[in-house]
C-alpha cells in the first residue's frame, strides 16, 4: 500500500468536511433565498403600476389614484438637506479620528458615541428630532428638522467610511508629504483627501440611501402623510417616499391592492440602485488603487 | 531654573514662532480644531440625545408617573379619560417576543453564513455573497413592514390555517430577516480578525478545515461572535416600523406565536402624533424614549466591551 492511500481515517475526515461545507452553505442560501423571493413578488406586483405618470403625478382621490410625484420630490428635499448636514460634520470627524486623534479616554468616548449614535433606535431619534429641533429651536415640523433628525442619526456610516478610505492612504504618503514641509492641513488636503475621497462618495450614497428609506424620525419632524403641493423652502412640511409607503399601506381605505406594491417598488429600487451603485465604486476602485 | 535662563528660552520661543507662525501656521490651527469639534460633534449628538428625550419625558417620569405600575402593569390606557394607566408590561413582552424569535431565526442562519463566507468560500463567490448581504441589509425597515402586511401575512393565515397572520411570528420572521445580513457581516469580520498564522498552525498539525474552524477559529473569534449577537438583540429590540407594521399591534401577553403583540418602539410611533406636547400622554411616550435609549446604550456598551476584551488577548 502506498504511503499516500487514502485511510479510513481520512475518508471519514473528508466525508464530514463536505457535510460541514454544505451544511454552511445551505444555511447562507437559506437566508438570501427567502429575500430573492419576496423581491420577486414585489416586483411582479408592484410593475404594473409603475408608469411615468405614476411617478410624475401627484396622489388624487385620497391617495387612492394617481403618482408618488410629491412623495418623490419630498424625499429629495429631505436627503439633500440631511446631506448638507452631516457630510462636512462627518468628514471633519473621521478627519480627526484619523489623522489627529491621539489613543486616549477622549477618542475612545467619541468611537462609543459612534457605536451608540449608530444604534439608538430610529424612534428615539425621532423623540431627540421632535424634542431638540421641532420644539427647542423652533423650526417647527418642517424639512429642516426632519433632515436634521435624519443627519444626526445617519452620521457614523459618513464618520465610518470615511474614516476607513482614509486610513487605507499610506502612513508613507503622508511622511513624504510632512518631509516637504508642508502642514498637517496642507498634507491632508493636497494628499490624503485627493486619495481617499472616492472612498469618502461611497460612504456618502451609503447615507443617502439609508437616509431615502428611513421613516420613523421623519415622522413627527417634517413629512406629512398628505400635502397636495410641493415644498417651497426648508421650512415647509413635505410628503416622503418612505412615509408615503406606511400611509398608502395602512392609513388610507380603499387603496387598490396593487398601489402599494407599486410604491414599495420605486422605494427599494432607489435604495438598492444607490448600494449597488456604491458596493461597484468601491470594487472598481479597489482595482485600480495602485498602492 | 534661573529667572534669566528662562527669559532667555522665552525670547528663543518667541523668535521661532516669529519666524514659522505664517499664514499655513495658522491656517493648520484652525483646521485641527475644526475637525476636533467635529471629533467631539458624536459625544455632543448623544448627549443632545439623552438630554432633549429626557427634557421633554422627565417631568412625567418624576411626577406623574407611579414606577411600579409602569414596570409591572399590564394595562397600557394611556387615553383613558377617568383612569389613565400606564403600564408597559405587555409591550416589553411583545418587545422581548419579537426579538426573541427574531434571533431564534437569525442567530444560527447568520452565524453560519458568515463562517461560510469567512471560512469556506472563495475568491468570486466569497465577494457576491458578501455583495448580496450588503444589499440586503439595506433594504429599508418600512418596505419589510409591508412585505409583513402584505406577502407574510396572508402565507401565514394560508399554511397555519389562523385567523390573523399578523403576529409574534410574521414579525420575528420578518425581524430575523433583516437583522441577519446585518449579524452576518460583523460576525464575518470577526472571523476574519483571527490571524491567519492560528490557522495555518492548526493546519501543519493535521488539522482539516472543519477542525480549524471549531476548534481554532470560532474559540479565538468567540468574543466578535458574541457582540455581533448583541448588537442583532440590540437592532431588534430598536426597530420600529417593520415590528409596528408585521406584529398586529395588539397589546397582548403572547402565549403563541400566532398571537398579535404590540412593541414598545411600535407604541411611541403609532400614539405620539396623537398627543399634545405637555400632556400625560405626552410625557409617558417619552419615557418610554428614555427607557429605550438606556437599554439601547447599555447593550452597545455592553458589545463594545465583550469586543474590547478579544483585542487586550491579542
Amino acid at each position: 500500500m502506498s504511503m499516500f492511500a487514502r485511510t479510513a481515517l481520512d475518508q471519514q475526515n473528508r466525508r464530514v468536511e463536505w457535510l460541514v461545507k454544505t451544511l454552511f452553505l445551505m444555511m447562507t442560501v437559506l437566508l438570501i433565498v427567502p429575500v430573492v423571493l419576496i423581491m420577486g413578488i414585489l416586483i411582479q406586483r408592484g410593475a404594473p403600476v409603475l408608469s411615468w405618470g405614476f411617478l410624475t403625478e401627484v396622489p388624487t382621490n385620497g391617495m387612492t389614484a394617481g403618482g408618488i410625484f410629491t412623495a418623490l420630490i419630498g424625499t429629495v428635499w429631505i436627503v439633500t438637506v440631511a446631506l448638507i448636514a452631516s457630510v462636512p460634520i462627518g468628514v471633519a470627524a473621521a478627519v480627526y479620528l484619523s489623522e489627529y486623534a491621539p489613543d486616549n479616554w477622549l477618542t475612545r468616548a467619541i468611537n462609543l458615541a459612534i457605536i451608540n449614535l449608530a444604534g439608538v433606535p430610529s424612534i428615539v431619534h425621532a423623540l431627540f428630532g421632535l424634542g431638540a429641533f421641532v420644539v427647542f429651536f423652533g423650526f417647527g415640523r418642517s424639512i429642516l428638522a426632519a433632515s436634521l433628525t435624519l443627519a444626526v442619526m445617519t452620521l457614523p456610516i459618513v464618520i465610518v467610511a470615511t474614516r476607513e478610505s482614509l486610513q487605507a492612504v499610506p502612513h508613507a504618503f503622508r511622511e513624504a508629504c510632512w518631509n516637504m514641509g508642508a502642514t498637517r492641513w496642507q498634507t491632508i488636503r493636497k494628499v490624503v483627501l485627493p486619495n481617499s475621497i472616492s472612498g469618502i462618495l461611497t460612504g456618502v450614497i451609503l447615507e443617502v440611501s439609508r437616509t431615502a428609506g428611513e421613516t420613523a424620525p421623519i415622522m413627527f419632524t417634517g413629512a406629512a402623510a398628505f400635502l397636495p403641493f410641493l415644498p417651497q423652502g426648508v421650512l415647509d412640511q413635505t410628503m416622503a417616499m418612505s412615509l408615503h409607503l406606511y400611509v398608502v399601506s395602512t392609513q388610507v381605505p380603499n387603496v387598490p391592492e396593487a398601489l402599494p406594491f407599486g410604491v414599495a417598488l420605486v422605494l427599494i429600487s432607489m435604495v438598492l440602485v444607490m448600494n449597488a451603485t456604491s458596493i461597484a465604486f468601491r470594487v472598481y476602485l479597489r482595482n485600480k488603487r495602485k498602492w | 531654573m534661573p529667572a534669566d535662563v528662562q527669559a532667555d528660552a522665552l525670547s528663543n520661543t518667541i523668535a521661532d514662532d516669529l519666524n514659522t507662525r505664517g499664514r499655513d501656521w495658522y491656517v493648520d490651527r484652525a483646521v485641527s480644531v475644526g475637525v476636533f469639534v467635529g471629533g467631539v460633534s458624536a459625544i455632543v449628538f448623544i448627549i443632545g440625545i439623552f438630554i432633549f428625550v429626557t427634557r421633554e419625558g422627565l417631568g412625567f417620569a418624576l411626577g406623574t408617573l407611579d414606577v411600579k405600575e409602569f414596570f409591572t402593569s399590564m394595562n397600557w390606557r394611556p387615553t383613558s379619560e377617568r383612569n389613565p394607566t400606564y403600564g408597559i408590561l405587555a409591550l416589553m413582552a411583545g418587545t422581548a417576543s419579537v426579538t426573541g424569535l427574531a434571533m431564534l431565526v437569525a442567530v444560527p442562519f447568520s452565524l453560519g453564513a458568515a463562517i461560510y463566507i469567512a471560512e469556506f468560500a472563495s475568491g468570486r463567490m466569497r465577494e457576491s455573497l458578501k455583495v448580496l448581504v450588503e444589499l440586503l441589509a439595506a433594504i429599508p425597515s418600512v418596505v419589510w413592514g409591508f412585505i409583513g402586511m402584505s406577502i407574510m401575512n396572508p402565507l401565514i393565515i394560508d399554511m397555519f390555517d389562523v385567523p390573523v397572520g399578523l403576529s409574534v411570528l410574521n414579525a420575528g420572521v420578518i425581524l430575523g430577516l433583516m437583522a441577519a445580513p446585518i449579524m452576518t457581516t460583523i460576525a464575518e469580520d470577526a472571523l476574519k480578525a483571527v490571524p491567519d498564522s492560528y490557522r495555518e498552525a492548526a493546519e501543519a498539525m493535521g488539522a482539516t478545515r472543519w477542525q480549524v474552524v471549531f476548534k481554532v477559529v470560532l474559540p479565538a473569534a468567540k468574543n466578535g461572535l458574541m457582540a455581533a449577537v448583541l448588537l442583532g438583540v440590540g437592532r431588534g429590540f430598536g426597530e420600529t416600523m417593520a415590528v409596528l407594521m408585521a406584529s398586529g399591534h395588539a397589546i397582548n401577553i403572547p402565549t403563541s406565536p400566532f398571537d398579535s403583540v404590540r412593541a414598545l418602539t411600535a407604541t411611541i410611533a403609532a400614539e405620539l402624533g396623537d398627543t399634545a406636547r405637555g400632556s400625560d400622554h405626552y410625557g409617558v411616550l417619552f419615557t418610554l424614549g428614555i427607557f429605550l435609549f438606556v437599554v439601547t446604550f447599555v447593550i452597545n456598551l455592553t458589545a463594545d466591551i465583550v469586543v474590547k476584551g478579544v483585542g487586550k488577548k491579542q
